[in-house]
């Protein structure tokens, strides 16, 4: 074949260089408070000037929507509306601010979610560089200079994010004295973010039995309440704007919402290179390389499993390993578009650990879902005979009523079930 | 007691100590949800006096129970209740309410499912249809019992639905057979939608208030689900089950006095978590000047009565109304109508046109006519007008009439949105709205009756609304339920009435125009079409984009006005429309029937008029209409149709029957399967060719109906296999397409790549062993071999079989690509010796599915343009680098053929999306830019299971209108 011309319709937009490391300030959009919390400060600590934006007002998602397609899924929806709402605060220097987002480069429209924050800010926003935090190489002109340590640094702070969500959601409906489980939080936040101060952050087996005692130390209520299991497409399962606050609302009707680790979505990215390998005969030392990683974080997480059995008062997060052995029950770990598999083995795994009661949130019509969420469902209920899973849609004008009523419903047979036992 | 608030109805019922239901009432709210409550409460209080243990339920009643303290109960689950008081042994019950629809599994395994937060097939729907018939439900139920046929019809949102209902009316079809078709629609859905595959068998118990009062709905249940009488069960107190579910459902509850509850009910305030916006006017003086400085562009009037002389006729045939207009040479108006097409437009227009006749008094001497919108071609055959045009050609033309340096113009209709930008005296770019964002005129009237009110007293009341409250912008379902949640915070009719006139708007300038900020709009802007008559629509659109616009008087009558003018402009000689005399016999007679030109037996309608010449209506091509077909020498989808199944050679294998699923990626892979498997030793065997039966079929199996329509056809092609016994059916997973070293990655979109994991999980005939799904990526030769000799291996296919296996299927899919794109350079040559305009319809490989495209390739052919499709000329494009992460092997064909068009004269491009694609949200804008950037027009087409080519056909002309016009330029 001769070799082709290349025609560009690209448009130009600023880039990012290492220099602005000094001059800017980066912009974070919100989707874990603690754990982004932790990471604002260990970037701090990294010489970034960086910020996680807070805002959840309704004009968030207003400027949301006159920004972005109308098709595009809510996730970047909302990320899109923080940006635009934080930048016209006039709270931040235009000259000298940009804005982070996370690429994985999977096969769903998340990795186009860059080029559509582009296109957003450029009409208003020329001048600010718009940053991307991947691992693919992509983006290789604006992306996120990442170093060994940082990346080692993020893990850790992961993985304690994780722990105190965990802790947290297992004490917070349970507190005897109410806001007791925010204080246990408080702490857990500061002595985690202090030991990054102090570079003992490696410590993690420390770390982790001080967050665990600190939550355990809560006096608690003996009453038996129905456990709900949130899992679903990344953004809208952790996120209080994508999901309408579902936790909060699941506390405020009586339940345990129970929130699957960060690190499992981490691990599930690593292991689906290693996958491709086994699937399709991909590259031998880039499945090599990952699957190092992968075995580095995951006997991390082993041991945090043992402190959480050791100490015994609360039910531990899942095993990866437990996960992907749930997953094959479901369907083939090769679907690994979008939060894949992830899904359907996050929810076995929680009916096997005594929660089968599932919100699956989901934006609205979006495409990996349709196959590893609803699809899986009719399989999921012919494994687990209690299994009571509802998937809801978010989406900028699915109402709160319309959500919370169907999630009512799959309460109603939640607590029954659990009157039966 | 239980209090059930629902959508659109209260219902309260009272039981006794001995479980006797003693109490039922049932009555509408109208939006007022408090108020109505407490009316029922005090009857009882009445009746009764007394204690009560009380719960709440329905969708409405949520917010009522939390503010007043009063126990809720779910209503799937208050219904659960009742139904194990009553009918312990039901199995199944279905429930139709206002605006929800639920499924209740008892035996087998509970389970209890509400509609997504996009379905229709509800209530409002019903009701929505029966206004767009002109009756009301009560009268659609008498009517559908007398149907002969059913047409299909999509009633996943309402707003799908009137689009296949309009044309419907439009072309003459039966009110009977509508009538039923809609309820067979409301079935349909609840059906794929709910069930979402699991069968609805056993006794079913039907429940709520549209399955209790309409006949023809329940007829349609039953025969659809093969009930016997026995098994379905229509129960009595079917509109109040809830409530007595509530009622039951409340036991245990601490009793409480009637008043101290009425207190509670009483003591609810409205709450402040109700977004709200500015008032759209600050008092009556702002509001007078206002209705001042829009009188300025109203025409003046002539006396039909006493004026002598020449005249023209300009008539719009729109979706739910007719326009009609009379001018005089110097366009004073004569007469104009504005009607409601009452179900049928023609007998409107003929006695409309008598009215004219008569109150001319032989005066008058018409000159020419024109005949625009949906209805044109029925109406023009019908009463000989001189011309038909385009809707955009003729609302362009009005809108110079009343601003010439115009450079924008939108029209907000009853169903559609349109918008033209204008430049250098011409139609530049056209935007109408998507079936999905439509939120028109006859939305706000929809919901103005469901208010009980008159359209004009509802925008009326919306002008001096003092928290307009903000209802996002998007379709008229999830509108339906932003309303909801207002109604229930307790926002008043004006509150709403205003807000809904500003959804419109914005919905028009950020999702139809998709403008991020109003300078791109233009700054002459005319808007016209009914809606905008709505001073509270038009003062929200002058608000929102902060500029003073031009709304000429006859808003309504523009597209009429429009070809009047044209009749004027253009007509040369006598005019041949229906003088009064052959008016006063006209007659008509309309039949449907299934035209046999083809296997696609379309349904057609034909209407004979009284002097033998007929019309015909609904066919997708020339044959329909008794036409000679166009040659296929000019459409590359014809040609591919038939080459793909060439592919296949036919032989018998002695190692079995493979059976291939003709659908998504197997479109563009059936080359090398085929090759694999017949040099395997295998017969192969296709699924059935798609329509829309064949998606009944399997649609009970569908789990997600908001997927793409190619990917709910799937189910269809699967149960086609399994019933033809072959020995498997085979479908790999891929999660990387071939790589054709144009783009950063070479993935397939999520749904093509994976289905296969979500055939088998929802299909329970589907089994490890008949149904092979192995993860496969063809990139990877030796790894593919090792795969599928893994597999293949139990049937004796040694490996070196394999080998030659792909290597024959490869040479096949080269073959005929290769094949594709000589035909496509034949094609080019040929239309270039013709003088003939190039349209690439672009779109995926599945694309080429007829039931899919619905046959746009060919309406393409009959108006006389040559076909080609992406795949056929990508590679004549440059590779490309855009904007976005170019990482999908078929969106990386779609962007280089973009290319390969902006570079072309004489050539054009039509994308294809399928609804609910999320993938081309991304897509489309892209290609769009590649396009524009060479001044080339963009028009993209929504395309779903609905089969409106009528919506299709105006889009296509208006840009072939516009493509002339830039090119006589």
């Amino acid at each position: 074949m001769e070799e082709k011309q290349t025609a560009d319709y690209t448009t130009k937009y600023p880039l990012w260089d290492k220099s602005m490391k000094s001059t800017h300030k980066i912009l974070i959009p919100n989707m874990l408070p603690w754990h982004f919390l932790i990471i604002q400060e260990l970037l701090k600590m990294e010489g970034y000037d960086v910020e996680v934006l807070e805002g959840d007002s309704r004009t968030v998602i207003d400027e949301g929507l006159k920004h972005v397609h109308n098709d595009t899924c809510y996730p970047c929806l909302c990320v899109v509306g923080q940006y635009i709402e934080a930048l016209k605060s006039g709270r931040y220097d235009l000259d000298k601010t940009a804005v982070l987002i996370t690429q994985t480069g999977g096969g769903c429209r998340a990795s186009n979610y860059m080029p559509l924050i582009r296109k957003a800010l450029a009409a208003e926003f020329p001048k600010v560089p718009v940053l991307s935090l991947n691992f693919s190489g992509l983006e290789k002109n604006s992306s996120f200079e990442m170093t060994l340590s940082l990346l080692l640094k993020l893990a850790y702070a992961i993985f304690y994010g994780d722990s105190i969500m965990w802790c947290y959601n297992q004490t917070k409906p349970y507190e005897a004295e109410s806001g007791a489980a925010d204080v246990a939080r408080n702490v857990a936040v500061r002595f985690t973010v202090e030991a990054f101060k102090k570079g003992k952050y490696k410590n993690y087996k420390k770390i982790n039995a001080e967050i665990i005692d600190t939550f355990a130390a809560v006096k608690r209520t003996e009453e038996k309440k129905v456990k709900v299991g949130i899992v679903g497409e990344i953004y809208v399962k952790y996120s209080h704007l994508g999901n309408n606050k579902l936790e909060e609302f699941l506390i405020s009707e009586n339940c345990e919402p129970v929130v699957p680790a960060l690190m499992d979505f981490v691990l599930y990215c690593i292991i689906n290179v290693v996958n491709d390998r086994k699937l399709y005969g991909h590259s031998a030392a880039k499945a090599a390389l990952y699957k190092l990683v992968y075995k580095v974080l995951h006997k991390k997480q082993k041991n945090i499993i043992k402190q959480f059995e050791k100490e015994g008062t609360f039910e531990p997060v899942h095993d990866f390993e437990h996960l992907r052995h749930c997953a094959d029950k479901v369907l083939n770990q090769g679907v690994k578009m979008g939060e894949g598999w992830l899904i359907p083995a996050e929810m076995a795994a929680l009916a096997e650990t005594g929660v089968p009661n599932v919100v699956c949130a989901q934006p609205f019509g979006c495409l990996p879902n349709h196959i590893a969420g609803k699809g899986a469902i009719r399989t999921l209920k012919n494994l687990y005979a209690d299994e009571n899973i509802v998937a809801v849609d978010y989406d900028p004008s699915a109402t709160k009523v319309n959500q919370e009523n169907r999630i009512k419903l799959m309460l109603a047979t939640a607590r029954e079930i659990l009157n039966k036992q | 007691m239980g209090i059930d608030v629902g959508s659109t109805t209260v219902k309260v019922t009272v039981v006794d100590g001995n479980e006797n239901v003693i109490y039922s009432s049932y009555v509408r709210h109208f939006a007022r949800v408090k108020e109505t409550v407490l009316d029922e409460l005090k009857k009882v209080k009445k009746s009764f006096g007394g204690e009560y243990a009380v719960s709440i339920t329905g969708s409405a009643g949520l917010g009522l129970s939390q503010r007043s303290g009063l126990n809720f109960v779910q209503e799937v689950q208050a219904a659960f209740i009742a139904i194990r008081k009553f009918y312990p042994d039901a199995d199944a019950a279905v429930e139709l309410g206002g605006e929800d629809a639920k499924i209740i599994f008892i035996t087998g395994g509970t389970e209890q499912r509400m509609n997504g937060s996009c379905a229709g097939g509800t209530g409002a729907f019903i009701d929505q249809m029966a206004t767009l018939l002109n009756i009301d439900a009560a009268k659609m139920d008498e009517l559908s019992l007398k149907a002969e046929k059913t047409y299909p019809i999509a009633s996943r949102c309402g707003v799908f639905a009137k689009s296949d209902v309009q044309p419907l009316i439009n072309q003459g079809a039966k009110k009977e057979d509508i009538a039923a078709s809609i309820f067979q629609a409301v079935v349909d859905q609840t059906v794929s939608g709910l069930a979402q595959g699991r069968r609805i068998k056993g006794k079913v118990l039907f429940l709520g208030g549209p399955l209790y009062f309409l006949k023809g709905l329940r007829k349609a249940f039953v025969n659809t689900l093969k009930l016997t009488e026995e098994n379905a069960l229509f129960p009595e107190n079917a509109p109040c089950f809830m409530s007595i579910g509530a009622a039951f459902g409340s036991v245990g509850e601490a009793a409480q006095s009637i008043d101290e509850i009425i207190k509670k009910i009483e003591s609810v305030e409205e709450s402040d978590e109700i977004v709200t916006g500015e008032p759209l006017f600050k008092d009556k003086q702002e509001y007078a000047d206002f209705v001042k400085r829009h009188r300025a562009t109203d025409l003046k009037f002539a006396d039909i009565a006493s004026y002598k002389g020449d005249c023209y006729i300009g008539i719009d045939s729109g979706s739910t109304t007719t326009k009609l207009i009379v001018i005089t040479p110097d366009c004073r108006i004569l007469y104009s109508q504005y009607l409601s097409n009452k179900g049928q437009p023609l007998d409107v227009i003929i006695d409309k046109l008598k009215e004219v006749y008569r109150l001319g008094g032989g005066r008058l001497k018409i000159c020419g006519s024109a005949v625009t919108g949906y209805g044109e071609d029925l109406i023009k055959s019908a009463i000989c007008a001189d011309f038909g045009i385009v809707e955009t050609v003729a609302h362009f033309k009005a809108a110079m009439h009343f601003k010439p340096d115009v450079d924008f113009i939108i029209d907000i209709g009853g169903q559609d949105m349109k918008c033209f930008k204008i430049k250098n005296g011409a139609i530049d770019s056209i935007m109408l709205n998507e079936a999905c964002s439509s939120g028109c005129g006859s939305f706000i009237q929809t919901f103005a009756r469901a208010m009980g009110m008159e359209i004009d007293k509802f925008s009326q009341e919306g002008l001096y609304a003092k928290h307009p409250v903000e209802l996002g912008s998007r379709c008229t379902v999830f509108m339906n339920s932003a309303v909801k949640q207002a109604q229930k915070e307790g926002a008043g009719v004006d509150d709403i009435s205003a807000g809904l006139s500003s959804s419109i708007v914005k919905n028009a300038i950020y999702k139809v125009i998709r403008a991020t900020s109003p300078d791109e709009i233009g700054e002459h802007i005319v808007v016209q079409g009914g809606t905008f008559l709505n001073d509270a629509v038009l003062r929200s659109f002058e608000k929102e984009i902060g500029k003073e616009v031009t709304r000429p008087g006859i808003a309504g009558l523009m597209g009429a006005f429009g070809a009047a003018l044209y009749a004027m402009e253009n007509k040369k000689g006598e005019t041949s429309t229906l003088g009064e005399k052959q008016l006063e016999k006209f007659t008509y007679i309309s039949k449907s029937t299934n035209c046999n030109g083809c296997t696609s037996k379309c349904n057609i309608n034909i209407i004979t008029f009284g002097d033998g010449r007929k019309f015909i209506s609904g066919n997708k091509c020339e044959r329909g209409a008794g036409l000679k077909p166009v040659s296929a020498d000019t459409d590359i989808y014809a040609y591919k149709q038939e080459r793909l199944l060439k592919c296949v050679n036919g032989t018998k294998g002695k190692r079995g029957k493979v059976g291939l699923p003709l659908q998504l990626g197997m479109y563009e892979q059936l080359p090398v399967w085929a090759g694999f498997f017949e040099t395997c030793g295998f017969e192969v065997v296709l699924s059935d060719k798609s329509s829309r039966e064949l998606y009944f079929k399997g649609q009970h199996t569908v789990a997600s109906d908001t997927a793409c329509y190619p990917a709910k056809l799937m189910h269809g092609h699967i149960e086609s296999l399994l019933d033809n016994g072959v020995d498997f059916i085979f479908m790999p997973c891929e999660s990387y397409n071939l790589d054709e070293h144009c783009s950063t990655n070479h993935y397939n979109c999520p749904v093509v790549a994976y289905y296969p994991e979500l055939l088998k999980a929802n299909n329970e005939r589907l089994n490890d062993t008949n149904f092979l799904m192995p993860y496969i990526d063809l990139n990877m030769q030796s790894n593919t071999v090792k795969k599928l000799h893994s597999i293949f291996a139990k049937y004796g296919v040694k490996k070196r079989d394999i080998k030659d296996g792909l290597k024959e299927g490869f040479t096949r899919l080269e073959k005929y690509h290769g094949d594709i794109k000589n035909k496509a350079d034949e094609i080019l040559k040929k239309a270039e010796e013709d003088g003939r305009q190039v349209i690439v319809l672009a779109g995926r490989p599945y694309h080429l599915d007829n039931e899919i495209n619905h046959g746009i390739n060919k309406l393409l052919t009959s108006l006389g343009l040559a076909v080609l499709s992406e795949d056929s000329v990508f590679e004549k494009g440059d590779i490309v680098k855009v904007d976005v992460l170019n990482q999908w092997t078929y969106h990386a064909r779609l962007y280089r053929a973009a290319d390969f068009v902006a570079k072309h004269k004489n050539v054009n491009l039509v994308q294809l999306v399928s609804f609910g694609c999320g993938l081309d949200a991304i897509t489309t804008d892209e290609v769009r830019t590649i396009l524009e950037r060479s001044g080339k027009l963009y028009t993209q087409i929504k395309i779903d299971e609905i089969n409106n080519l009528g919506v299709v056909k105006i889009r296509l002309r208006s840009m072939l209108a516009a493509i002339e016009e830039s090119q006589r330029r």
